[in-house]
């Protein structure tokens, strides 16, 4: 296996993530996951170089990102509970009082 | 000595500061007692201060008793400069102010501003002793604008009154105008001279001397303009031509101060300070023609005026313009100390027939008009005999002050060769006509004839009480002998000499005094004189005028106002020569319009229209397109992102 399969697997799962938050109008739920999916393929790419480049930081990286990603999951799910007791709602189509 | 100078400055001050803040707790009679307290210690130290300099001989004073600030390479500095020239002004200052405090207490005795009155007459008096006794020009206008602003708040003293606020209005916006001259007159002297010091900068006159500046498109002698701009500041203050409008107006002010300061001390400030700054204008004959051009007039057609008032004080405030405008001529012809000397007589005798005035006008229950009058002889013996003494003072009697002093103004113009002299020869001469005619119709009306008042009124007419008279008799006396005395030590026995810088170019008293003996025979060779059989003259019109029966000069000042010349003539004088209305109309109004177009074409319409509500109607116009992209979904900001990042990153990489 080249450096470059994994690259590309990687670079296709940020395409995915991306497309994901463009796409989705229904649901934050999803939102979040391609939030994670998008640090997941950062993450591959961490480890892809890592283990080609032989150099050992890059997985002891990834296990902080994965933490990070833990607290930010559980925050995030924290605060959709918290907007959905306050608007009965997790509609991402709904959620624009930010307009000026 | 110099514990001597301050004593002289400081206790008025304290006694003003005493009766200004404390006058309620203090009470009418103690705020009295500490300022006549302090002003008097002020005269025993000016009287102290005459006995050693002009009679002692000692030398001049020249000290800096305190640095207030330094900028740069200025420093400005609070000093004293005591030659005989101040001492002879801090006497006159001080003995008028004294007797003024005094007569005050007559005057003013009803008055609920009775203590206030007072704190200002001190304040006065300290404000003027800083003037004279100044070694520097910021203390001097330090005191010059002191002075002004005594004077704005004494003639306004009832404030309640429109006419009042009116005129200290009028007075305070005049002398702007001459202090803005004089400032720019201080400017120039700092910028040539590096220092504020009258020593060091008479020491730097040689060196200047063909120094010139370029104004208009040429060059100009900064003697020239220094003098003219410093002149132009003694205009506004000493009332002449044509910045005098404002000193009639200001007898709306308690007659106490009209005597003090409108016709003795403040209005003869400029006076001094021209003869202060001689050496100057002695290289300036140009700045000299000017002087004696202005006073001159000033001199002979405000002389005019006095003789169409009503108004027992206005007469009296026209005389003193024009005797003014005699001082000034005197300036202008360099015979400066026959200017001081003139400032000297006309101090007390013009406050002696102020206070007369108002006398009178107490026993007249605060009436000024003179047709209201009349017959006061018999009832008020003390104010008809100071009054009469005044008068023949004032017209240039034989053996009274005036005389002497008038008469050496005269002579000194007619030996005068510069620019315009025949013109202020001619103008002082016939001024001495006007001067005794219009001074003896205010005495025959006022005090002759019958009395025109009404029942009431007359059998409540008497004498006024001591405090009154007191000072009426004390200013007599000099009014009769000062002259007498002084004339041959100040105008040729050299008293002034030190002070006062004469080019012996111009040195016109010089002539005097190869034909001066003693004062006996000048003032009997005073009656062979033109200006006498003029004095005469104009007393003989008053006579038969007024003296016989005054209304043969009504009837007969009627007939010509009616006349076709008379009326146009009588409405020229009614209308001060146009130049009240002139101000009014074209300076005020004028003003007025300007800032009304100011506030609406460029204040309305181009800052507040177009600069500050133009701004933000752009910025709100702007921000209504913009706002649309502000959708609040997040998808379009992450899509925005994107987009950014992907040229971000585009960019980069063709770079």
């Amino acid at each position: 296996m080249t450096l470059s399969a994994y690259l590309m697997l990687s670079a296709i799962l940020f395409c995915i993530a991306v497309a994901g938050i463009f796409i989705n109008r229904k649901n934050l739920i999803v939102l979040l996951m391609c939030i994670e999916l998008m640090l997941l393929a950062v993450n591959f790419n961490f480890i892809a170089f890592s283990r080609f480049m032989g150099d050992m930081s890059g997985q002891i990286f990834v296990f902080f990102i994965l933490t990070v990603a833990a607290a930010e999951a559980a925050i995030g799910l924290a605060i959709l509970v918290v907007l959905f007791r306050n608007r009965r709602s997790i509609n991402v189509g709904e959620l624009n009082e930010m307009k000026g | 000595m110099k514990a001597i100078y301050l004593a002289a400055v400081l206790f008025p001050l304290f006694g003003s500061v005493l009766a200004g803040l404390w006058g309620n707790k203090l009470g009418r009679k103690n705020s009295h007692r500490v300022t006549i307290l302090g002003v008097g210690v002020a005269f025993a130290m000016s009287l102290l201060t005459l006995n050693h300099h002009v009679f002692g001989g000692a030398a001049s004073f020249d000290e800096t008793l305190y640095q207030w600030a330094t900028i740069g390479n200025l420093t400005i500095e609070v000093g004293f400069l005591v030659d005989n020239l101040t001492a002879i002004m801090m006497c006159v200052v001080t003995s008028v102010s004294l007797m003024v405090h005094i007569y005050t207490i007559g005057y003013m005795e009803h008055d609920p501003g009775y203590q206030r009155f007072f704190s200002y007459i001190s304040l006065f008096t300290f404000s003027m002793l800083m003037l004279v006794m100044s070694n520097n020009f910021m203390q001097l206008f330090f005191g010059w604008e002191a002075v002004g602003l005594v004077s704005y708040l004494l003639i306004g003293f009832w404030h309640t009154k429109p006419s009042a606020i009116f005129a200290n209005m009028k007075a305070f916006l005049v002398n702007r105008v001459g202090d803005f001259g004089f400032l720019l007159g201080i400017a120039v002297v700092l910028l040539y001279f590096g220092s504020l010091h009258y020593a060091e900068v008479f020491a730097g006159l040689e060196t200047q001397k063909e120094t010139t500046m370029p104004l208009f498109g040429n060059d100009i002698s900064i003697f020239t303009v220094a003098c003219i701009l410093l002149f132009i500041g003694a205009m506004g203050k000493s009332a002449q031509v044509p910045l005098h409008v404002w000193l009639p107006d200001s007898m709306e002010g308690p007659t106490p101060i009209s005597a003090l300061i409108h016709a003795a001390t403040m209005v003869t400030a400029g006076i001094f300070m021209v003869a202060r700054m001689s050496p100057m204008f002695e290289l300036s004959e140009t700045a000299l023609s000017f002087v004696m051009i202005i006073g001159a007039t000033t001199a002979l057609f405000m002389g005019l005026l006095g003789i169409i008032q009503n108004d027992i004080k206005r007469v009296i405030a026209y005389s003193t313009l024009s005797q003014l405008g005699y001082m000034t001529v005197a300036l202008g012809v360099s015979a400066y100390s026959a200017a001081i000397f003139h400032l000297m007589t006309h101090a007390f005798f013009k406050a002696l027939l102020f206070l007369g005035a108002g006398s009178v006008i107490i026993a007249m229950h605060h009436k000024q008009d003179i047709w209201e009058m009349g017959g006061l002889w018999k009832k008020m013996p003390i104010t008809w005999i100071t009054s009469l003494l005044g008068t023949l003072a004032l017209i240039g009697f034989p053996f009274f002050a005036g005389f002497y002093s008038k008469d050496a103004i005269i002579e000194a113009t007619k030996a005068s060769h510069i620019f315009g002299h025949q013109y202020a020869y001619w103008a002082v001469l016939l001024g001495v006509f006007i001067t005794s005619f219009y001074s003896f119709r205010l005495y025959f009306v006022v005090f002759h004839g019958k009395p025109r008042m009404d029942e009431e009124t007359l059998s409540h007419v008497h004498e006024t009480p001591w405090v009154v008279t007191l000072p009426l008799v004390l200013l007599a006396i000099p009014s009769v002998i000062i002259g007498a005395l002084s004339i041959d030590s100040m105008l040729f026995g050299g008293v002034l000499a030190e002070a006062i810088h004469v080019d012996h170019h111009h040195d016109v008293l010089h002539h005097l005094k190869e034909h001066f003996h003693d004062w006996k025979s000048f003032a009997l060779h005073g009656f062979q004189t033109v200006p006498f059989y003029l004095a005469a003259a104009g007393f003989l019109t008053a006579f038969a005028l007024y003296g016989i029966n005054v209304n043969i000069g009504r009837s007969f000042g009627e007939k010509l106002k009616n006349m076709p010349v008379g009326k146009q003539l009588y409405a020229l004088l009614d209308n001060k020569y146009g130049f009240d209305s002139f101000n009014q109309n074209v300076l005020s109004k004028g003003a007025v319009i300007i800032g009304h177009e100011l506030w609406q074409k460029i204040d309305a319409t181009i800052i507040d229209g177009f600069l500050v509500n133009g701004t933000s109607k752009l910025i709100g116009a702007v921000s209504a397109i913009v706002r649309k992209l502000q959708t609040g979904l997040l998808y379009h900001y992450a899509f925005a992102m994107i987009v950014g990042l992907v040229l971000a990153l585009s960019w980069l990489l063709i770079n």
